[in-house]
């Protein structure tokens, strides 16, 4: 059985100076899907990680809130299963399955034991290919969907993003929720949640990884057995969008101590040859860690917040550069000020050296710790298959860091930083802030 | 057409004592305990020292200082300027960060294996060298306020999450917020960071656990070199805290927020935790949780009140053993559209009084129980968590021995012990129950 199960295996072996040696095997199965595998025998299970490309974006018309319902509802019963029939039947075999959905992408996330992979694999094979969407299971998931929404529509944070994204992205679908609206999600019926499923779940929006204890032979079947039947293609992704952010403040009115703050402006394409300079840009000024200037600025010299962090949000179909923050209510005024100071001094001399070192120092080295954990290896390779990067990215990803220079940074903030656009949506009862629109 | 109820006796009576294998365990002379955690997976590793004082340490008054000071840990000290602890980290591509709880405080640092000694030099400087200057401290008393603001005071589930502690507790400190209470906050003091400090932190009163692609050695040889020189504090007492009369009468609240958008019951029962040689009853409540609400679909919860009768979009029953002093079992149901919190509650009600007369369901309980043997598997493959339960534990008075233990521990608990675990903790007047509304009119508690 074990012949020409495989058509093609690569292995690419990346030894990185700080990780030892991640083996990503390309694995092609016998009916043409591809996988990316890294073997790891020494715990007996594996993490499978399937995503599909698109996501909560590939709503249809008018049924916002469907692709979400749908995944949630892929656990709640297939085949003969029904919903508490599945979860038993899962819980016997100690396999956990994770169905979850983003703007840009749904994923399936599953670890199973060795000694019960077959059936752990078929369980999950026919929650992907014949799930039941029993009314009841339908009613009682679409309950729980509808009093999240009920409870992002009270909550400052979610406002405050939500405000953003209405800004930025007008009629496009990264302009609501995903989780859609109390309208929106109380009609949707069987059918549409089988037309979500065939607009996402198909083949030619397919990325596959594992990582644990399993043979590239044995993934080749696995992965045809469990996603060779699914249809070819799916819905057509809807067209790119340009943030249409102008300078300002956009206040909403909130009962609360404190205001929640949302700020930003366009951003930068994943694939743009600047991207590596501006992700070290961001990271200096509002990245993870106590290093950043806008973490000094803010909370360690002027104590005016808990936390402040900046962060490029390269979406498939939009670029944003956004920060987020919390202030009191009588402080806020001054914190945006600080910020939209910040942002117009980096925007005209960018970083200095030894800014920019750090963040490279920063960068290059928390990069192998992330590889902790087969479902984390997993997770990152299926997520850099999407953004179409080959295996050796891994090995390759620290020299792009390295050789960005000071002189690419600040011509990359002149390019991408616009203190003029930033605009801020500030959630709470502010004192001394003005809605300028 | 599956069949899946042979894999119930899986072969997973996995004697895999991997986990323990991975485990060595020492103390320096000066009364430093050490857990060294081997993953030679990834040449990454995870340095965590954790001292035996939390926020139920603290004096009345000065709430919030446990947290405060851990703030303050990351000034300077010596040698190392303000701020510079987690640039250095950072510049060394690691990742550090710290946490307070009512029984402990934690610093961990990830780097790569390489850099270990740098930041075990950095976290035993700070360990007895803390410097704090008039400017830092003040600010940092702001920091903390705004924290306040941000994770309690803007979240109504927060505040009554801190509401319902302060009902359950008379006299323990559990009752008092991490964070503190804001009037006491916004007095601390230099003084009392310090106090805290220089009392507190010693090796002799903290955990250090490193784990990752490290061996047993290597760590001994660095922990001798830069914890090993300290001294240790005269000043630590066994932790004999305030305790709690018994409770009498059983205690309700309710809080009404306009913020609030899906309403909710809790209920807390206290209950005993794990104790050193003695984790029994903790672990039949470990599972109870489990039976009651460890899943979605079929725990006893769930089943009754969100698949039978409708009257629940949500359920859950939380139990955690790991702390000092006696913690509590939390049951909390969300009311579908429609139902009032008082028919949540008594619905609620009937479910566990049927429980306690029908008892445990054994198809249910074999797959607990297999979850419970498979972990043991999954664990293997998160050092960090590893490591964090070994902190945890170690300082929540439990032995190395107690962790150990505790998986056979669980996987021994029989149907009985549950019902007689559910049968002691399942009392009203052991209890607070707390009704979260979205407005005052909403409906009158009983």
């Amino acid at each position: 059985m074990m012949r020409a199960i495989l058509s093609a295996v690569t292995a690419v072996f990346l030894a990185l100076p700080a990780f030892g040696a991640v083996e990503i095997q390309e694995v092609t199965s016998p009916s043409g899907i591809k996988a990316w595998l890294v073997e790891e025998h020494s715990i007996p299970f594996t993490a499978l990680e399937i995503r599909f490309k698109g996501g909560a974006s590939l709503d249809a018309p008018g049924k916002r809130g469907a692709i979400v319902l749908m995944m949630a509802l892929l656990e709640e019963g297939a085949g003969d299963l029904d919903s508490q029939g599945f979860a038993e039947a899962r819980e016997a075999l100690a396999a956990e399955f994770g169905f979850d959905a983003y703007d840009d992408g749904v994923s399936v996330s599953a670890q199973f034991l060795t000694e019960n992979r077959g059936e752990a694999v078929a369980l999950l094979k026919q929650a992907l290919t014949d799930p039941r969407f029993d009314q009841s299971a339908i009613d009682r998931v679409r309950a729980q969907v509808l009093s999240i929404i009920q409870s992002e529509e009270k909550d400052p944070g979610d406002i405050a993003g939500r405000t953003f994204d209405q800004l930025a992205f007008g009629d496009h679908p990264y302009a609501t929720s995903r989780n859609g609206t109390l309208e929106s999600v109380n009609a949707l019926t069987r059918d549409d949640l089988l037309d979500a499923k065939a607009r996402v779940m198909s083949r030619d929006r397919l990325y596959v990884s594992a990582v644990g204890d399993i043979t590239p032979e044995a993934l080749g079947a696995l992965i045809d057995d469990l996603l060779g039947g699914l249809p070819a293609t799916g819905a057509e992704t809807p067209p790119p969008v340009a943030p249409e952010l102008r300078g300002g403040i956009t206040v909403v009115d909130y009962v609360s101590p404190q205001s929640v703050v949302v700020f930003g402006h366009a951003g930068i394409d994943r694939d743009d040859p600047d991207f590596f300079a501006a992700y070290l840009l961001n990271q200096a000024l509002g990245g993870q860690g106590f290093a950043a200037r806008l973490m000094d600025e803010v909370r360690e010299k002027r104590g005016l917040t808990y936390g402040i962090s900046t962060y490029l949000v390269p979406m498939d179909l939009a670029e944003t550069w956004q920060g987020s923050f919390s202030s009191a209510n009588e402080k806020v005024a001054e914190a945006i000020e600080v910020v939209h100071a910040e942002w117009a001094r980096a925007a005209a001399d960018g970083l200095t050296e030894s800014e920019l070192d750090a963040a490279k120092t920063y960068l290059t080295g928390s990069y192998p710790l992330r590889f902790d954990g087969n479902g984390r290896i997993a997770d990152i390779l299926v997520g850099m298959q999407t953004d179409h990067l080959p295996a050796s990215y891994i090995t390759d990803r620290n020299s792009y860091i390295e050789a960005v220079t000071l002189d690419d940074i600040k011509r990359v903030a002149k390019r991408l930083m616009r203190p003029e656009n930033l605009r801020f949506v500030v959630v709470g009862q502010p004192v001394g802030l003005q809605d300028s629109d | 057409m599956f069949r899946f109820a042979r894999n119930l006796a899986l072969a997973l009576a996995l004697a895999t004592p991997a986990v323990a294998d991975q485990v060595t365990t020492f103390s320096l002379e000066n009364g430093l305990d050490v857990v060294v955690i081997e993953d030679h997976r990834a040449p990454v590793v995870v340095h965590m020292v954790w001292y035996r004082a939390g926020a139920a340490d603290e004096e009345p008054g000065v709430s919030g200082v446990a947290h405060f000071l851990e703030h303050l840990m990351f000034k300077g000290t010596d040698t190392v300027a303000s701020g510079e602890f987690s640039k250095l980290v950072e510049a060394n591509g690691g990742s550090d960060n710290a946490f307070t709880s009512w029984d402990y405080t934690g610093y961990f640092q990830r780097v790569a294996a390489d850099r270990l000694e740098l930041v075990m030099r950095l976290e035993a400087d700070r360990m007895r060298n803390l410097k704090l200057t008039e400017d830092d401290w003040k600010t940092e008393r702001e920091v903390i306020i705004e924290e306040r603001n941000q994770r309690t005071d803007s979240d109504p589930g927060a505040i009554f999450g801190e509401q319902r502690r302060a009902a359950q507790y008379l006299n323990h400190r559990y009752g008092t917020p991490v964070i503190g209470w804001r009037h006491e906050m916004e007095n601390l003091t230099r003084q009392d960071a310090l106090d805290w400090y220089r009392l507190y932190y010693a090796p002799n009163n903290a955990v250090l656990v490193v784990a990752g692609d490290v061996t047993p050695d290597a760590v001994r040889a660095l922990a001798e070199t830069y914890y090993g020189v300290l001294a240790p504090s005269p000043g630590i007492a066994p932790r004999h805290r305030p305790q709690d009369p018994p409770q009498l009468a059983e205690r309700r609240m309710s809080f009404a927020d306009p913020r609030v958008s899906q309403p909710y019951i809790t209920r807390g029962y206290l209950a005993p935790e794990r104790n050193p040689g003695a984790q029994e009853k903790a672990a039949a409540l470990t599972i109870l949780a489990d039976l009651l609400g460890g899943s979605g679909q079929t725990s006893v919860l769930a089943r009754k009140l969100q698949f039978e009768n409708h009257k629940a979009i949500y359920t859950s029953a939380y139990y955690d053993g790991t702390s000092l002093d006696p913690m509590t079992f939390n049951l909390a149901a969300a009311p579908a559209d429609g139902v009032s919190l008082s028919e949540m509650e008594a619905a609620l009600d009937d479910v566990i009084a049927d429980f306690l007369e029908t008892g445990v369901d054994p198809a249910q309980f074999a797959r607990v129980k297999t979850r419970i043997r498979a972990e043991m598997i999954y664990s293997a493959d998160n050092v960090n968590g590893l490591a964090r339960r070994y902190g945890e534990a170690l300082t929540s008075g439990l032995t190395v021995e107690d962790v150990q233990a505790w998986p056979a521990i669980l996987d021994a608990v029989t149907e009985e012990d549950v019902m007689a675990a559910a049968r002691e903790v399942f009392d009203r007047r052991h209890a607070v129950t707390g009704w979260m509304m979205r407005d005052e009119n909403d409906e009158v508690m009983q």
